[in-house]
């Protein structure tokens, strides 16, 4: 293929992932990142099951505590295994992440608001009750 | 055996659906006969329905648009008929008839109609603007193109056997729950929108790859002509939205087949949930079908003004601010549903906010042809009668999103006339724009341009006498999908809409009468130069129709407007030699698209009718196509240097002879 054919196929300003070429020095480095990704995941995952169970934490501090592992979880999700960097590459990948949150947030906390909100142009429940006696 | 399915299933007591389905089966029935007899089923099957070449697809989609149009169009004469004949008296169609037109209208004029006709154009045209030889993933655009081919069939299938839904195009619950619509309409509507459904969402994410990654040298995101970008806008649109379209219609499936309470009125289910998630789909689903259309326009005002497209910047920030705000507006859909002074003002003012990126595009078109030379060519009349149509249905948006005029007038015929106005104004005279504008580059001669403005003048004029009494009856108290009425004072108004309907069938005789004069006439509309509206964007740079690698030689972009630069210079510098030709690779011809439709149109009938073992055969068979498809041994098919070299010779020989001639005669 010539260099336009190649420009074509593969961005250079911007990989998706699986896009990386595959020499043996970078397919080695991909899988140690891969391999730490899943120990982090594992020790994330353990220390969750772990503070659920014990007393040796404040009790109060718990659900807080599980939350910031979720987090922590949902990041190396993205650093290790979806390849979410800030590198100049990423910019689409960032991008489409945000776009995705930014949906599902909408969709999520608009369809909480709205059908908590539905009753609101309602007589109150009592009210009828004692209408229709 | 066959599940639900009997002879009963059968209207045999419904004259004009059984005349009607009669009549389209013989018409289908006929062609099929003439296509067998002329012995044209193997050029058929190897150049259109197992092709992956996305101008193929693009035409396909087209046509099929086209011909839902004249279903869809059918049931719009029909409505305004009975409601024009049904003053004190029944009219001549009964209630469940005209329930089942009025859902059926909506649901074929939008998933069938405006949908792929848009998604039609966008495969013809984005990868030539991109100066590339095909989209991201062919074989899935034929596979989408065939699954929502399905979704049409089912949907007339319909027709005949058993009936279609009597619950308006959204098929809000509790009627469209079991209880209520105990018949298969609702089903056969669940199913083939779940089907043609996977289809655009498949051409979503083709095309984002497509835009994204796929560029000819030098075609930066700021170089792309607005088409693209907002195609781009739009399928991201599509990305977002359409899984919410098909988990909310899954849930409704479960309610139907497994006696789930989603939306039921017992057992703790909630009906306006399902409004809620409709409209969260819904209103994106209105700017996907909006935006290429805005895209198309941009190209048709900028080409027939000869000037580039004013403020390309503010054009590509309001494109992508519609993409976001299009998330933040649902509920005005359904304003009186009971929320709050909160929630309804939130809402209500997002609604309005909308509108500024909108207006900012008006200003942007109408600044393009301010100080241009305007050529008042078919596909600039339906542009310039979309700014003044569109922008009179964009305010009565936004009055409509005031909530408490929405409390006056929702549901009623305002409702209607504003979403035709917008649909009608803006969708379609988008999409008829565009298929006069790119006509003459995906079957190298231009349409007949007398009847083309016939046909305009027809839909323009129709429009306004078919709508604006929609309007007025509104205001006077009229609501929408009624059979019959008692009121004298809106007999008179509805009498002048049908004349409206009756103006934009004539509307549609021309073009369907341009058509056919233009094939005929062929030769003497033939676009040799591959330039017919002297373009300023790369697929005007090939040739009229481009070869199936769409670019001998990958163009070099270096700014907007790239094929009027690229003129510009060759008027300035000789006529650059012969590039050097290579070898293509081009994706091979695929079946796979056609067989999985050919399994999933039998999947979703056993489906509407519990045909269990049909189901499973189907699915089974569906699978294995793919399997099949993903085993495959080779991928591509070569074209050899030599034979795009003779390809581009003969090209670049008619161009200059044309150019030649051109300059001849001053």
């Amino acid at each position: 293929m010539s260099g336009i054919e190649q420009r074509l196929h593969l961005h250079d300003s911007d990989t998706a992932p699986g896009d990386e070429r595959a020499d043996g020095r970078e397919v080695a480095e991909g899988l140690l990142g891969y391999v730490v990704g899943l120990v982090l995941a594992a020790v994330l995952t353990a220390m969750a099951f772990f503070i659920a169970g014990t007393s040796l934490v404040w009790q109060p501090s718990i659900p807080i505590a599980l939350f910031v592992l979720a987090i922590a979880q949902m990041g190396v999700h993205l650093v290790f295994f979806l390849h979410i960097t800030t590198g100049p590459d990423n910019v689409n990948n960032v991008l489409a992440l945000a776009f995705g949150v930014l949906i599902v947030f909408l969709l999520i906390v608009g369809s909480l608001w709205i059908m908590s909100h539905l009753n609101h142009n309602m007589i109150p429940m009592d009210q009828m009750m004692q209408m229709q006696r | 055996m066959l599940g639900k399915l009997t002879w009963a299933a059968i209207p045999f007591d419904q004259p004009i659906p059984l005349f009607a389905a009669g009549l389209v089966g013989f018409i289908i029935f006929c062609v099929l006969v003439y296509v067998t007899l002329k012995g044209w089923v193997p050029y058929l099957w190897r150049e259109w329905i197992t092709s992956v070449d996305h101008k193929r697809i693009g035409v396909m989609y087209v046509l099929l648009a086209g011909v839902m149009l004249l279903r869809g169009f059918t049931d719009a004469i029909m409505m305004r008929s009975q409601q024009a004949l049904a003053f004190q008296s029944p009219g001549y169609l009964p209630p469940e008839h005209y329930d089942q037109i009025f859902s059926a209208h909506g649901t074929l004029m939008i998933f069938f109609v405006a949908m792929p006709f848009v998604i039609g154009l966008m495969n013809v045209v984005v990868p030539l603007q991109l100066g590339v030889r095909d989209v991201a993933f062919p074989t899935l655009n034929s596979v989408s193109f065939w699954l929502t081919a399905t979704g049409a069939l089912l949907i007339n299938v319909s027709l005949v056997v058993g009936e279609f839904a009597r619950t308006g195009w959204l098929a809000y619950p509790p009627l469209s729950e079991l209880t209520y619509s105990p018949g298969v309409g609702v089903d056969y509507y669940l199913w083939s929108l779940q089907i043609s459904g996977v289809g655009t969402l498949l051409t979503g994410v083709n095309f984002v790859t497509t835009i994204l990654k796929i560029h000819a040298p030098g075609m930066t995101y700021m170089r792309m002509p607005m088409f693209c970008w907002t195609a781009l806008a739009s399928c991201l649109l599509i990305v977002a939205a359409f899984p919410i379209l098909t988990a909310t219609f899954a849930m409704l499936l479960l309610d139907r087949y497994l006696g789930f309470h989603f939306f039921t009125n017992e057992a703790g289910g909630n009906m306006m949930m399902f409004i809620n998630l409709i409209w969260i789909w819904g209103h994106p689903e209105v700017y996907i079908l909006v935006l290429p259309a805005f895209g198309v326009f941009s190209e048709v005002v900028s080409t027939f003004s000869g000037k580039p497209l004013f403020g390309y910047r503010s054009m590509v920030m309001a494109t992508l601010a519609i993409c976001i705000l299009a998330f933040m507006v649902w509920l005005h859909h359904f304003f009186t549903m009971g929320a709050g002074a909160d929630v309804n003002a939130v809402f209500g003012v997002a609604t309005m906010i909308i509108a500024v990126p909108t207006g900012v595009k008006v200003f942007s078109w109408l600044f393009t042809m301010y100080g241009g030379r305007i050529v008042f060519a078919t596909p600039m009349l339906w542009s310039i009668g979309f700014m003044v149509t569109f922008v009179l249905g964009g305010m009565t948006g936004v009055l409509l999103a005031v909530p408490p005029a929405d409390f006056v007038v929702h549901n009623s015929l305002f409702l209607v006339a504003h979403f035709h106005n917008v649909i009608i104004g803006g969708v379609l005279f988008g999409a008829f724009a565009g298929y006069t504008y790119w006509f003459p580059k995906a079957f190298g001669f231009r349409l007949h341009e007398g009847l083309g403005k016939a046909a305009f003048w027809c839909w323009f004029i129709g429009f306004y006498l078919a709508f604006m009494p929609l309007y007025a009856l509104g205001l006077m108290g009229m609501t929408r999908r009624m059979q019959h009425y008692d009121v004298p004072a809106w007999h008179p108004w509805l009498l002048v809409a049908a004349l409206g309907a009756a103006v934009i069938l004539a509307g549609i005789a021309c073009q369907v009468a341009q058509l056919v004069v233009s094939v005929r006439r062929r030769e003497e509309f033939r676009d040799v130069t591959g330039d017919p509206w002297n373009g300023r964007s790369l697929e005007w740079s090939t040739a009229s129709p481009p070869p199936a690698f769409n670019f001998a030689v990958l163009p070099r972009i270096e700014q907007r407007d790239a094929y009027w630069a690229m003129k510009q210079r060759a008027w300035q510098q000789a006529e650059p030699g012969e590039p050097h030709y290579e070898d293509i690779e081009l994706p091979r011809n695929s079946a796979t698209g056609f067989i999985c439709a050919f399994f999933a149109t039998f999947m979703g009938f056993a489906l509407i009718w519990h045909i269990w073992w049909l189901v499973a055969a189907s699915f089974f068979g569906a699978f294995v196509t793919f399997v099949v498809f993903a085993w495959r041994d080779r991928t591509e098919d070569l074209i050899p240097a030599d034979e795009v070299a003779r390809i581009d010779r003969a090209d670049r020989r008619a161009r200059g002879a044309a150019l030649a001639h051109m300059q001849s005669v001053p």
